[in-house]
């Protein structure tokens, strides 16, 4: 499996929870489309399993250049390709473009069905809006979408987040991510929080609506097979299973990550940078880090172990030529004696109490 | 009477409270003397220690040698650096055994305070020449007849023609010059007679041995002398001897009256004290140079590796560390809690930071104090006494008769406004009135008897608080005075952690332990299971609280293919791991063994 990520920088107007790199001056979008063909063309392969057009908000592209990026990729015939949709930028016009050049997933921002709180979080849609594009997709015949939700927000009460999500069973999208709030430096909700202006949830209130959430979408058809991503069976999201399970991935675009051959490179993250980079070095990379072995087998684990199924034994030993319980032995044992984790097979996974406390269990990996 | 050569010597040094502007004025000299270029200057110059410029306090004594030049005669002037704060007074008083007079620097905004009075009297007991100098008139708060005034009533100094000066801006420093000369009488002793010069500080070189700061009472060193060391009786061949312009310059000779280095391929520090007298090994004097008050650790406490492998490495730098800080004293303990570490001895609690950040920055160890403790002193039933710097060696309070805790003197000046926030202070912390006087009429000098464990922990910092930074203390100990006192224990998971254990005074026994659970509950995070802490004396439970359980520690999202963002995060969290101290089955972080004691 090998995958292919997209980045297009671009947003009309920043979420305040947001941290990711894109700005909202879209007057680079020509340019940078046209650097980033240019840093597809040079790419060796052509094939990709999964392509994952994400952002900032791909659709905020204009249709000629929406179209000029889609007819490229679409060349690597993936057999799974999705593209990050948001209300607000999205209309039927849109959809049909994307549909045309062989999009087959979609990845809708939501976050919340209540719009005051879709204020609150910058969101520049209402739920109404995003209605219209779900049902505009599912009239095109997209029949794998994902909705992003988000909990734990500012001010938010449980009753409210549970809510959003028997909204959004009820559509019965083949996919939920649900994300539990971080606040990231750098971002508007960050300097609230620092200046005590955010009530967020307790940790104890926080874990039951997460909980409640899970039984909620597993009542209604979905798996849960990652710490927030939930699925009907046999629509989980490939392109990221592909970083959770140490398979090779290219990111092109401004601040992207590749990760081939043991070693992780990123690009340089300026949108400006980037276009001078690619038009002049043919390539935009800023950072490169050969893995060490040590570090690749605690990568292997604490990303395999997002996954409900965990990580495999015989993967494991396949990847180093060593038993994980000799390398691993001791944190294996203290942490199945703190409940953390399970052996199911020959699989090696998270309890659910483990899940609550992932990076309790992923630190004791690193050496 | 002084020979020629001596009577162009002038060896001083300048004594002043804290911030007063002490180093400020060393720096002007040395500059206006051009002793160094302008080039060569930077702040605070002889405080090498990079510890001493970013507090901005002197800790070791240092020594520079000046040559002035009045027009008429050329000058060699000694100036010996001294250590301002309390906790340092053994370095001033050996700084003092060398020189014939000092500057008192006094802050003209501030007048009088503490330790300029307590360092004057120090001044005082070995005959030295004070030469007042009033600092900081370009200030506009300076209020400079006021404060010669206050001088003058005060402390009974002439300061009719005292400089006015501003070491800031480089105001006046001719006029101090000039008393130097004029008023600071210069050394004499025979130069022929039997060698006499005392260490005034010493400290270890890699390169040559023991270097000796030495202040040559009679008698001429140099190359070859052989010598003796008369308190330790051990002899040597000198190697080198010189002076301080302020690095090293290898010299011909020193003679007496001069102020300057020697070394003798001496090996261990503790061969060549502090105090000592150099004298010829051939020929020697009959006498020491009468030694100064020595050095005694007021104030114990805990230092343990917080990774257990590091015990020899700290054990190493505390050796290092003693070579040139006689004050610090150390011993192996073991504690139940933290493993094997040192009971070190400190002259208070500024001496404690400071040892506590050299040895995390420069030998690089993570470590974990316990709580300051003083000596407290048990008389036990069946009549034996002993000294308890642990508090968990403290006997059953079955065999104990009576407890003995030290007490201070301790003198507070402050403006009269803040008399009654002083006092008020002072009795919180057990003290007992003593006298007031009126040193102006707006400022007073309070006499207080305090038990020392009150003054090590926090009172410096609230004294200055409640007079929003205009008191200043100085103490001196007592002796020591029956108390009612009780050892205070902390359990954490139902287990007591002897590093937490404290002695407290028995009257205040249950604020504190309900404060000190509270805190603890603060600082403990939560973990896997519920943590309850609790204050007990003997079996007894006095306070409790729980940490609840670690519910949630979870990054939701991990996607875009950047990973080693994510790995950063866990890595800090890694780290952080790292610096609490496994007792038990809970994870303490280091800063609770010293937060215990910063509760009210």
């Amino acid at each position: 499996m090998k995958g292919l990520y997209v980045h297009i920088p671009f947003c009309k107007s920043k979420c305040f929870y947001c941290d990711f790199n894109s700005i909202v001056n879209i007057e680079y979008q020509d340019e940078y489309i046209e650097a980033l063909i240019k840093e597809i063309d040079s790419l060796k392969e052509k094939n990709f399993d999964t392509i994952f057009i994400g952002g900032g908000t791909p659709t905020i592209l204009s249709i000629n250049n929406l179209e000029k990026l889609l007819y490229r990729i679409s060349k690597f015939i993936p057999s799974e390709f999705t593209i990050e949709a948001n209300p607000g930028t999205l209309n039927r016009e849109k959809l049909k473009i994307l549909k045309k050049y062989g999009i087959n997933r979609l990845s809708i921002g939501l976050q919340s069905t209540d719009n005051s709180i879709l204020k609150r979080l910058g969101r520049i849609h209402t739920y109404e809006e995003f209605l219209a594009n779900y049902y505009d997709a599912k009239s095109l015949g997209f029949n794998n979408i994902n909705v992003d939700l988000m909990f734990n927000l500012p001010n938010q009460k449980g009753e409210e987040f549970l809510k959003t999500i028997l909204n959004v069973t009820k559509l019965n999208p083949q996919h939920i991510s649900c994300y539990s709030l971080i606040i990231e430096e750098g971002t508007k909700f960050y300097d609230l929080y620092q200046r005590d202006e955010l009530k967020l949830l307790d940790e104890d209130e926080e874990r039951v609506l997460y909980h409640t959430m899970i039984s909620i979408l597993i009542d209604n058809g979905y798996r849960q097979y990652e710490i927030s991503n939930f699925a009907k069976l046999g629509y989980e999201c490939k392109h990221n299973i592909i970083y959770w399970s140490d398979e090779e991935y290219i990111g092109v675009g401004a601040g992207a990550h590749s990760y081939i051959k043991g070693i992780r490179y990123s690009n340089v993250k300026d949108i400006k940078q980037y276009i001078y980079d690619i038009n002049n070095d043919g390539n935009a990379i800023d950072e490169k880090n050969v893995l060490t072995k040590e570090e690749h087998m605690s990568e292997f684990m604490f990303l395999g172990l997002r996954m409900n199924c965990g990580i495999n034994i015989n993967k494991f030993k396949n990847k180093f030529s060593q038993d994980i319980m000799e390398v691993y032995g001791d944190e294996i044992i203290d942490l199945k004696d703190k409940g953390l984790i399970e052996k199911c097979g020959e699989n090696i996974r998270l309890t659910e109490k483990g899940r609550d406390l992932s990076n309790l269990v992923f630190v004791s990996f690193l050496k | 009477m002084p020979s020629d050569r001596q009577k162009k010597i002038r060896n001083f040094c300048i004594i002043a409270h804290i911030d007063h502007g002490k180093s400020t004025l060393a720096d002007r000299l040395i500059e206006k003397t051009g002793t160094l270029t302008q080039r060569e200057m930077e702040e605070q110059v002889l405080d090498t220690m990079e510890l001493e410029k970013e507090r901005g306090i002197t800790i070791k004594a240092q020594a520079v040698r000046l040559i002035h030049n009045d027009g008429n005669n050329e000058y060699i002037l000694n100036l010996i650096d001294t250590p301002g704060h309390v906790d340092f007074n053994y370095e001033v008083s050996r700084s003092l055994a060398a020189c014939e007079g000092a500057i008192l620097v006094v802050d003209a905004t501030q007048g009088i305070q503490a330790q300029t009075l307590a360092n004057c009297y120090l001044a005082l007991e070995h005959d030295l020449e004070i030469v007042p100098v009033i600092n900081k008139i370009d200030l506009p708060s300076a209020r400079p007849e006021e404060i010669k005034k206050e001088i003058e009533d005060v402390i009974g100094l002439d300061c009719s023609d005292a400089p006015l000066i501003s070491a800031k801006v480089g105001l006046g420093i001719e006029d101090v010059l000039k008393s130097i000369v004029e008023k600071i009488p210069c050394p004499n002793g025979d130069e022929d007679a039997p060698l006499r010069a005392l260490i005034f500080d010493s400290y270890y070189d890699p390169y040559k041995g023991v270097v000796c700061y030495v202040r040559v009472k009679e008698g001429t060193i140099k190359k070859g002398t052989k010598i003796k060391l008369m308190m330790s009786g051990k002899e040597y061949e000198v190697t080198e001897v010189g002076i301080f312009r302020p690095s090293f310059m290898e010299v011909e000779q020193l003679q007496a009256g001069d102020v300057g280095y020697v070394t003798a391929s001496i090996k261990n520090v503790r061969d060549a004290r502090v105090g000592d007298t150099i004298t010829e090994a051939e020929r020697p004097a009959t006498e020491p140079l009468p030694g100064y008050r020595p050095a005694i650790p007021m104030v114990y406490s805990g230092i343990y590796p917080a990774d257990s492998s590091d015990y020899n490495d700290l054990k190493d730098a505390l050796e290092k560390l003693q070579l040139n800080d006689a004050a610090l004293t150390f011993e192996p303990e073991t504690s139940v809690a933290l493993g094997f570490g040192f009971r070190c001895g400190f002259l208070g609690l500024l001496h404690m930071e400071i040892i506590q950040e050299r040895l995390e920055r420069e030998y690089n160890l993570n470590l974990v104090t316990t709580a300051p403790s003083v000596i407290y002193k048990i008389t036990k039933t069946n009549g034996e006494v002993i000294e308890l710097t642990n508090p968990t060696n403290m006997p059953p309070t079955t065999e104990i008769s009576y407890m003995e805790e030290p007490i201070v003197n301790a003198s507070i000046i402050c403006p009269s406004d803040y008399v009654g926030a002083v006092m008020e202070l002072c009795q919180e912390k057990r003290g007992i009135f003593k006298n007031m006087e009126y040193l102006e009429t707006t400022r007073v000098m309070l006499h207080y008897e305090i038990p020392l464990n009150e003054i090590i922990y926090d009172f410096f910092d609230a004294l200055k608080s409640r007079t929003k930074g205009y008191a200043s203390l100085d103490y001196e100990l007592a002796g020591y005075k029956r108390s009612e006192l009780v050892k205070l224990d902390i359990l954490l998971n139902g287990d007591p952690v002897d590093a937490l254990s404290q002695i407290v005074p028995k009257e205040k026994a249950y604020q504190k332990g309900r404060a000190i659970a509270e805190k603890l509950k603060e600082i403990i995070p939560r973990q896997l299971f519920e943590i309850p802490i609790q204050a007990a004396i003997g079996s007894k439970v006095i306070a409790r609280e729980t940490v609840k359980a670690l519910r949630k520690d979870v990054l939701a999202k991990c996607y875009g293919g950047d990973i080693s963002r994510k790995k950063k995060l866990l890595e800090k969290q890694k780290e952080g791991k790292k610096r609490m101290k496994q007792i038990g089955t809970v994870e303490v972080p280091q800063e609770a063994f010293m937060a215990v004691l910063k509760v009210e």
